[in-house]
């Protein structure tokens, strides 16, 4: 087991290099950007980025020190836009906000989706199981930046009921509509590739041997189908997982949750690349450590994979 | 009384390309320590007689008429009876070891749970039995493999784990579903013998399903052969063998590999196995009977009754060649 | 975001296995695909769609980019959709003719969606048979790069790219096209392990064909169906992507637009009433994205008919 968590990690921490050597390329070779001084930056910006990178030293001594900052003390250096601001600033300003949402988006989209499914398929063919399909079809033309101005519409427009922005320290009221925008497509695909997945199962052999031997039908389902099922809903964990952080960014922005999001589209619009940077890079380590846990669960499960 | 009577049994698929009559009016019993071999081609229904005795068709399967294990009527029964009865007094074998255990769960687990269940044994006493039942079906060193997983182990090892398994309630009925089809010719050799170990140690009735008349001589008191989802002929097995009442049977005989006879060919009867969503209004064998009679193709023969023999078929006894 | 892998990879089974039968597989598949109701139905939609966008224009009473400045300060009851003033679907809040514009967007939203599925499918395609073909180290070195790319939070980079290099159709096209061809190579890669050890492969690498001829002419070919099935549902996906960046405005440039810009901006003025600015991109973006998704998944259906 350890070493398959090293040999996962051998390809994380490469994936992360390119990343971060990807980013700053990037960055470097933006027209406009700080690093040709096209665009006149505030002196004291200057001033920060130059005692941070050293503008005149050469380009691989630069992405040297930005690596090494990175990856010796997660210091994604000053913002280009803000004097008395870096990046890790911002991070810590909005990466609570984002992973407070993100985290009840994930854990509704899961067990809501994964429950749905697995009601539909043991209740195939029934009113519940329509019912799923037909809310698993319609979500896939509900990505959240439909949803989002739909439930608006409805809980804060209509009825009343909600606030329409705004986060508040995180109290539920303000939690509710980012959280349903965020999770519903995510939900809907879970329940489909869940149902699926646990028709496929209930017709193996194993299954049918597990109901020979008198087992009741709680038992097969929970003990004998259950795992096999989850695990196409586990591969599907990490795209669903960088679709919801992406999304989180049309929930930062319409619903002004004041998350990682909105500083990275403020920051896209103000050229301000540092920032851009440190984001893309946090997302992206999130991801691969993500995919990491989800690889090692994939194995607990599935006593086939050697690890 | 007999273990199991089946009478009548009738079992309809119904599917978008319409109905599929499996089994249609199939009716034999077993008594209690016997071993009955039910022998057809795939397709001819005999697996189906199975799963609708343990309850286990398919959705899309119907079953009428009665099968009736101690006096009660299986089809009769809801689920939740069934369960009762499933694998603590009626077990089942299936033909496909390999995928017949669940890969995710333990040897150990997929065994324990069946005692823990109907005898309500701690999962450690359980765990125990379950390595006793293990040496029993000889799969070696079994205290220390009982923990590991399916796929470990090779197709034999997991059709006697599947064997063990069946047998940890001291069923009286197993119902074998072509256990040897998916093994090596010599592991098929040592199962049979492991089968007929069992009915010697335990006492269990038997039915072994099969296609292959070959694993049947010298295991079943009588053989039952199937075809269309009917009964051909039944009897005991070595009258069946010595002489065959019904085209099909001998047939099949002929096409039994021998090592006693030098033949130059190996017979094979012609044409190939019914469309079960539409069987001939007549006899289902006629359309590829050597010996078909000019009513064979309209009227289905009914079911003669001589003393320890039944047979379908409208020609006569003599005739068969 | 992207197709579901698994559902699309029974297309290349049930192809092998048609071909093993000798049956016509695109014949049958053909009939199939035009027994399935939900499928023909979306189908016209999707044609009407695109003649929407491509025709519209012909009935619009207006530029797209005419501001209509006799309607400025009174939206609310001069620029509801009417016949009279030949705003059939209203105007914006520019006093922009919203029926010129949602043509315009569902046009680009359909062109975006076309070119971003096909360099998608094309790039993964070629890429996933050049792995397979190969085999051994290059297929390992090269999948692994599949791996690692895949990790990565694309729509990130891609907001990064259209910030570094200017926003235009063209770098859009690029970064949604280069982001969803990883799926679609592993797939290639898995059909053509098969292929490639099939007879006429074989007789092609004893010739001695070079074997990029026998990638283009004797393994892509034999992807077709696949390759069909997972573009078809690639392409609300990427309209989709194309409006999520539109609707953060970082899409197309005004005065062009998309149905997400359009969305975007509904949604900004949904709050006084004026419903009709969101309803109708809304109406043709849901439609767009149904149509294709159930074409699809006919289209999956036809090729591999297991029961699903």
């Amino acid at each position: 087991m350890l070493s398959f968590v090293a040999r996962r990690l051998a390809v994380a921490i490469p994936t992360l290099l390119i990343l971060v050597v990807l980013s700053f390329v990037l960055m470097y070779s933006a027209p406009g950007g700080p690093f040709n001084s096209e665009r006149p930056l505030p002196p004291e910006v200057l001033a920060n980025i130059e005692a941070k990178y050293g503008l005149d030293q050469p380009f691989w001594k630069q992405i040297v020190n930005y690596v090494v900052g990175v990856v010796t003390q997660f210091d994604f250096g000053p913002s280009f836009q803000y004097k008395d601001r870096t990046v890790n600033d911002v991070i810590a300003q909005g990466f609570p906000v984002t992973l407070t949402y993100g985290f009840w988006s994930f854990v509704v989209a899961v067990t809501v989706g994964v429950s749905l499914g697995v009601a539909a398929a043991i209740k195939q063919n029934t009113w519940l199981d329509y019912l799923a399909v037909g809310i698993s079809i319609g979500a896939q033309v509900l990505p959240n930046f439909v949803m989002a101005p739909i439930l608006l519409l409805v809980f804060t427009l209509w009825l009343g009921w909600l606030p329409g922005g705004g986060w508040e320290g995180g109290q539920w009221n303000y939690l509710i509509m980012p959280v349903i925008a965020l999770s519903t497509s995510y939900m809907a695909s879970i329940a489909r590739i869940t149902r699926s997945s646990m028709l496929e199962v209930l017709n193996t052999n194993f299954i049918r041997t597990a109901q020979a031997k008198g087992l009741p039908m709680r038992r097969v389902i929970w003990r004998h189908a259950m795992k096999p099922t989850i695990l196409p809903v586990l591969s599907y964990l990490g795209p669903a997982f960088v679709g919801m952080i992406t999304g989180s960014v049309i929930i930062d922005v319409f619903f002004s949750t004041g998350g990682i999001g909105q500083f990275f589209v403020n920051s896209a619009f103000n050229r301000d690349y540092s920032v851009i940077m440190g984001i893309t890079i946090l997302v992206g380590t999130l991801t691969i450590l993500f995919n990491l846990v989800v690889d090692i669960l994939y194995a607990w499960i599935d006593p086939k994979i050697r690890y | 009384m007999s273990l199991l009577e089946i009478e009548d049994l009738r079992v309809t698929f119904t599917t978008a390309d319409g109905d599929v009559h499996a089994v249609n009016g199939l009716s034999l019993n077993i008594d209690k320590g016997e071993t009955l071999a039910i022998v057809g081609e795939s397709g001819s229904g005999k697996s189906q007689t199975a799963f609708a005795a343990m309850g286990l068709l398919a959705k899309n399967g119907q079953a009428t008429g009665q099968a009736r294990f101690d006096g009660q009527d299986l089809l009769a029964m809801n689920t939740r009876q069934l369960n009762k009865i499933r694998s603590k007094d009626m077990a089942m074998i299936f033909q496909d070891p390999m995928t017949s255990l669940n890969p995710y769960l333990r040897v150990s687990d997929q065994m324990a749970e069946v005692l823990m269940l109907h005898q309500g044994l701690s999962k450690s006493a359980a765990v125990t039995e379950a390595v006793r039942m293990l040496d029993a079906v000889r799969i070696p060193d079994a205290r220390a493999r009982i923990t590991m997983f399916p796929h470990e182990f090779s197709g034999g090892m997991r059709q006697r784990i599947m064997i063990a398994m069946s047998l940890l309630c001291q069923p009286r009925l197993l119902i074998a579903d072509e256990p040897t089809t998916a093994l090596d010719v010599t592991v098929q050799a040592q199962i049979m013998q492991l089968l007929g170990d069992i009915r010697q140690d335990f006492g269990t009735a038997i039915i072994l399903i099969t296609h292959d008349l070959g694993i049947v001589a010298g295991f079943c008191d009588r053989t039952l052969v199937m075809y269309g989802g009917q009964i051909m002929e039944e009897g005991p097995t070595d009258d069946i063998f010595s002489d065959p009442s019904h085209p099909y049977t001998s047939g099949l005989l002929k096409a039994v590999p021998r090592l006693d006879k030098e033949t130059a060919e190996l017979a094979t009867i012609a044409g190939e196995p019914p469309d079960m969503s539409r069987l001939p209004a007549g006899c289902p064998f006629s359309p590829r009977c050597a010996q078909v009679l000019d009513n064979c193709r309209a009227e289905r023969p009914s079911l003669e009754v001589t003393p320890g023999r039944r047979r379908a078929c409208h020609l006569p006894v003599k005739e068969v060649a | 975001m992207f197709p579901n892998r698994a559902a699309v990879e029974g297309v290349g089974d049930a192809m092998e296995l048609a071909e093993v039968k000798g049956r016509s597989l695109w014949a049958d598949a053909r009939t199939r695909f035009f027994r399935n109701k939900a499928a023909v139905i979306s189908l016209i939609m999707l044609i009407m769609v695109a003649g929407f966008a491509l025709f519209g224009g012909v009935f619009a009473q207006y530029e797209n980019d005419f501001v209509d400045f006799s309607l400025i300060g009174s939206n609310a009851y001069k620029g509801v959709p009417s016949v009279e003033t030949g705003h059939y679907f209203g105007t914006d809040s520019n006093g922009r003719d919203l029926f010129a514009r949602t043509v315009q967007g569902t046009g680009i939203s359909l062109m975006v969606g076309v070119v971003g599925a096909l360099v998608a499918v094309i790039v993964g395609t070629l890429y996933g048979a050049t792995a397979g073909y190969y085999g051994g180290r290059v297929d390992g070195l090269m999948m692994r790069i599949v791996d690692v790319l895949m990790s990565i939070p694309f729509m990130f980079v891609l907001i990064l790219m259209l910030v570094i290099f200017g926003r235009s159709i063209f770098m859009l096209f690029l970064g949604i096209g280069l982001i969803s061809w990883l799926d679609m190579a592993r797939i290639a890669r898995g059909q053509t392990l098969t292929i490639k050890n099939k007879e006429f492969v074989e007789v092609a690498v004893a010739t001695g064909v070079h074997p990029v001829k026998i990638i283009l002419r004797h393994i892509v070919p034999n992807l077709l169906g696949i390759v069909i099935v997972y573009a078809t549902l690639l392409v609300p996906n990427m309209i989709i992507f194309e409006s999520f960046i539109s609707f953060l405005g970082l899409g197309v440039q005004e005065p062009a637009t998309s149905l997400g810009a359009l969305i975007n901006e509904g949604s900004r003025t949904m709050q006084f009433g004026y419903y009709w600015q969101i309803a109708y991109p809304l109406f043709f973006f849901v439609v767009t994205i149904f149509a294709f998704f159930f074409v699809g998944d006919g289209l999956r259906d036809a090729l591999d008919p297991k029961d699903r």
